[in-house]
């Protein structure tokens, strides 16, 4: 039975990481890469690691295991989003599929500003103090 | 926050007054120090409605997990056949997350689930832009991402 749960998990997590891998190739462009590199690899990683954990039943695996886990699941998001980040900033080309970009006409290359469109309306309850901030930095 | 810390310093007393060092015993600690920050939350005020967060806690985990899985369907059955079904886009979603906590917290989950990347933050913290890689219908889509915020400031509110 325990053989049977490690053989399904290892190889799911390998597919898994197996499709990330065709996923950076194929996919059109950058930010469609990143949903396959961080999504994919994370839970390929995840299963892969529970394969471990109920293949050895050792407890110091185990926490080895959740530990690697954790730190995966903390920055395999980071990362896709600094990658994604910079390559939107400095301008790399969507897919001529991409069928809606709301950030485009809110950010201002020559300043670097990123508004939100909320600063006139809808006021909330922290607007004065983030209205300050914003002024600040400004 | 502060809550959980305590929680795993009294099970870690326990460990060491106890003597053996097994993860069952590790999570008996826990679950006792977990019983004894319950009865003493009306007391401390760092500590108000810590009992109520661990459950909430535990069932956004499996949440989580659900649509971790489901995401990963979906992005993996678009990869592997020939035709592309996915309709990318930038969308801005209006935050409710106030403090660095819980905005690190909702990007982070929202980086990991629904084919969505959070690509950047507005300068006045209010608006965060999504990457999502389905939008087909984007008034559920954004239904779903609040769904997952709500969940997420039970867990840290």
């Amino acid at each position: 039975m325990s053989e049977l749960l490690v053989s399904v998990l290892l190889l799911a997590g390998a597919a898994f990481m197996v499709v990330a891998a065709i996923g950076v190739l194929r996919l059109p462009d950058l930010p469609t890469r990143m949903h396959a590199t961080t999504k994919a690899s994370a839970l390929g990683t995840m299963m892969t690691m529970a394969g471990v954990a109920f293949h050895f039943e050792d407890s110091t695996v185990t926490a080895r295991v959740v530990a690697i886990v954790i730190f995966i699941f903390l920055t395999a998001p980071i990362a896709a989003h600094v990658i994604g980040r910079a390559g939107y900033l400095t301008g790399t080309k969507l897919w001529a599929g991409t069928i809606k970009d709301e950030l485009q006409e809110r950010y201002d290359p020559k300043t670097h500003r990123l508004s939100s469109g909320l600063e006139k309306n809808e006021p909330r309850t922290s607007s004065a103090r983030s209205k300050d901030l914003s002024k600040g930095q400004k | 926050m502060i809550g959980l810390f305590w929680n795993l310093l009294l099970a870690l007393a326990w460990v060491g007054l106890t003597g053996s060092i097994t993860a069952m015993n590790l999570l008996a600690g826990f679950i006792f120090g977990y019983i004894a920050l319950m009865v003493l939350q009306k007391q401390v005020p760092v500590l108000k409605g810590y009992s109520r967060r661990i459950p909430r806690l535990a069932a956004f985990l499996m949440y989580f997990l659900k649509e971790l899985v489901k995401s990963n369907l979906r992005v993996a059955y678009d990869i592997a056949t020939p035709v592309w079904h996915m309709k990318p886009g930038v969308i801005a979603f209006p935050l409710r997350a106030e403090t660095d906590m819980e905005i690190l917290f909702v990007s982070s989950v929202i980086s990991l689930t629904p084919g969505t990347l959070s690509l950047d933050l507005s300068d006045d913290r209010k608006v965060l832009f999504i990457h999502a890689m389905f939008l087909h219908d984007e008034e559920q889509l954004r239904n779903d991402l609040r769904e997952l915020e709500h969940r997420i400031l039970k867990v840290t509110r």
